[in-house]
């Protein structure tokens, strides 16, 4: 217990750790004052400005298409015909119904169908930071000599390392839980003032709180894995050096040539897609040079569908594999 | 009296791409309680990888290894509590001050608060003790280290190189610390290359030498019995040295003639030296043995003497294979 409340005190002593929480909550805060002062509240004035705004739309184009084909009427014969198209019945007269009031309306937040992007944006800030921190917690202890000197007291090894993960992970875990309280509220005001909270029943509310539960499993994870490279490479720039390899690697090299070969599904490669699938509980890949037949549909392209489940799979094989090689690791092998 | 520290036939190899290097090879210690023990060898001979292996840093390749009768590693975390040490120039967290790293260590090891404080006035850190660590001399990173091994009030405190960049003023103070510690009825075990050192406040030593254990004892024994059997020769003034030289040597000493007297390196029995001069009437005014020094002990037993003309490398030793320990 003792030791677990050691580690604690170091965690948040460290300056690395409240640099980068107080980054984050800098840019949450952006982020939130960003989408407050770009939404508006619809009322009866905005959309009787929309409704007018559509309107005059409406009437400029009719306008000039009905001018262009008078002018392509009068032109039939002349040199000047060329510039028209041979038959003026073509030029398209827009109705009013071709201009929907709705897209001239003001950006406006509505809650239950824009909050679970947000969401997934604060987890994935999140899962940074978390990646990043436990990187350096474990990876400066490390780097100084100060894990061996943490040896010598409590010289069992793995409950070191496990308890330093157990307290990093509550520490990410209570940030997440904090945070994603902090900022529901806040979007639940700015839909409030800038938009709406229609359709929020108790189901709503319970498939946000699950979105938000996916994204603390994605944080806890990011977590585990920055502090698992950073034990194993004994270094913070491990970490970093596998996350930005990762990133490059994967997303870009292996993205640009599993594209070129054409190979089938290639997002499914791409972290991003991965992590929508789990954030969204589904992501679906087309595969458009593909075709499955059906007599009723014709053409339709291959698709692959990504669950959360699958993401799921995939977050807890990273988790297992990182962790459990870090602990390996740290079993055996001489502190010099 | 009962062994604090007991190592026998301990061996490491460490192993890397460039190959296998023997670290330890077969290495023999005893600690008695209550002493303060100094462990010597030269660059290279293994006293950190011993100390790294005794605390559970490394895993030795064979051997058995006890602290306070408890077989470690299998033991380590029973008897950690009781043990302080400091490896080789420990580092520490640069970021922090030194009342919050011992603060995190005191509370990693369920060390009262209180000690922190009373541990960073013991090595004179008091005034420095809210400044990061970061921006230490190394003298007091070392005070610091030496901080940190204190504070679980060890049965045994385990010092690689305390004296490492220590000020003439705060090495005297080591010294007196180490006799108070051992007086209070702490074991000490003290590695160090200031052998003038380690012959003022040791009562006995280990030398290791390629891993091997080469003297161990007391350090009077180790001197004594290393003490080359030499004698200091002084004749009568106005007397002919030569004459007297000669004589001896015919009688086969080994004498090495210095501005005003003599010495015989070979004088197994110095009453043969008088009795030969006695008897062509010359008369010695003083006959003293050469009282040999660690330091000299040391390069003998360790082969590690310079000669002139010739730069002795790491692991090179003028003695081929070591001996086994003293007095076996
Ligand atoms: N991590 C390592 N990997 C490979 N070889 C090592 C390692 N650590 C030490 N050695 C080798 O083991 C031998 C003993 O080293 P050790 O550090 O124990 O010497 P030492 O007696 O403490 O020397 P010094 O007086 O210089 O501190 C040396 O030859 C050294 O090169
Ligand atoms: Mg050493």
């Amino acid at each position: 217990m003792s030791l677990a409340r050691a580690e604690a005190r170091r965690l948040v002593k460290r300056r690395f750790t409240k640099f980068f929480v107080a980054g984050l909550l800098i840019l949450l805060v952006a982020i939130a004052a960003g989408m407050f002062l770009t939404n508006e509240k619809i009322g009866s004035d905005q959309r009787a400005a929309a409704q007018a705004e559509a309107q005059a739309q409406f009437q400029r184009s009719y306008q000039q298409s009905v001018t262009e084909k008078e002018n392509c009427t009068a032109a039939q014969g002349t040199p000047a015909a060329s510039q028209f198209p041979p038959n003026c019945d073509d030029i398209y007269i827009p109705t009013e119904s071709d201009y929907d009031p709705q897209w001239f309306m003001p950006a406006t937040f509505e809650f239950l169908g824009e909050f679970p992007g947000m969401i997934t944006t604060l987890a994935a800030l999140l899962a940074m930071v978390a990646f990043v921190v436990g990187a350096s917690f474990v990876g400066a202890e490390w780097n100084s000599g100060g894990m061996m000197n943490l040896l010598l007291w409590r010289p069992t090894r793995i409950r070191v390392l496990a308890t330093k993960l157990t307290i990093l992970l509550a520490g990410a875990a209570v940030l997440t839980v904090v945070v994603s309280a902090l900022w529901t509220a806040a979007f639940l005001a700015i839909a409030d003032l800038r938009g709406s909270t229609d359709g929020l029943t108790s189901g709503a509310w319970q498939s946000i709180a699950l979105t938000e539960l996916r994204g603390l499993a994605l944080v806890l994870v990011a977590g585990a894995a920055g502090f698992s490279l950073a034990s194993l490479g004994r270094h913070t720039a491990m970490a970093l050096g596998v996350a930005v390899g990762v990133v490059i690697v994967l997303q870009f090299g292996l993205g640009a040539v599993l594209f070129m070969a054409k190979v089938k599904f290639a997002e499914a490669y791409l972290a991003p897609v991965w992590m929508s699938a789990w954030m969204d509980k589904t992501y679906r890949i087309e595969d458009t040079s593909a075709c499955d037949f059906s007599s009723n549909n014709g053409c339709q392209p291959a698709i692959l569908d990504l669950t959360w489940q699958h993401a799921g799979g995939l977050l807890a094989g990273i988790l297992v594999v990182t962790v459990g090689a870090a602990l390996w690791a740290i079993r055996r092998r001489d502190i010099t | 009296m009962t062994a604090v520290l007991e190592i026998s036939g301990l061996q490491k190899t460490y192993r890397s791409r460039k190959g296998v290097r023997r670290a330890l090879d077969g290495f023999d210690m005893v600690v008695e309680a209550g002493q303060v023990h100094g462990f010597l060898g030269p660059n290279g001979s293994g006293k950190t990888t011993t100390l790294r292996t005794l605390l559970g840093l490394i895993r030795p390749n064979g051997g058995r290894m006890a602290i306070l009768g408890r077989e470690v590693p299998e033991h380590l975390s029973e008897v950690a509590g009781h043990v302080g040490a400091i490896v080789e120039s420990p580092q520490f967290f640069g970021n922090f001050t030194a009342q919050d790293t011992l603060a995190l260590l005191a509370d990693a090891g369920g060390v009262r608060e209180e000690r922190v404080v009373a541990v960073l006035e013991l090595v004179g850190l008091r005034d420095r003790a809210k400044d990061r660590v970061k921006t230490y001399s190394l003298g007091m990173k070392q005070r610091l280290a030496v901080a940190s091994a204190l504070l679980k009030e060890p049965k045994l405190l385990i010092l690689d190189e305390p004296a490492n960049g220590l000020d003439p003023g705060g090495i005297r103070e080591m010294r007196t610390l180490m006799r108070n510690l051992a007086e209070s009825g702490m074991t000490v075990v003290l590695s160090s290359h200031i052998l003038g050192e380690i012959q003022l406040i040791c009562d006995s030593v280990t030398i290791i030498s390629g891993g091997r254990r080469v003297a161990a004892g007391s350090v009077a024994d180790v001197l004594a019995s290393h003490t080359s059997s030499g004698v200091k020769v002084r004749l009568e003034p106005g007397v002919d040295m030569r004459g007297a030289i000669e004589l001896l040597r015919a009688n086969g000493a080994q004498v090495v003639v210095e501005h005003d007297h003599f010495t015989v390196g070979n004088a197994g029995n110095p009453a043969q030296i008088t009795r030969i001069l006695a008897e062509r009437e010359i008369y010695v005014s003083e006959l003293t043995p050469i009282a040999a020094d660690l330091e000299s002990v040391f390069l003998e037993l360790t082969g590690t003497a310079p000669v002139d003309g010739h730069n002795r490398q790491v692991d090179q030793s003028a003695v081929a294979t070591p001996t086994g320990g003293w007095g076996q």
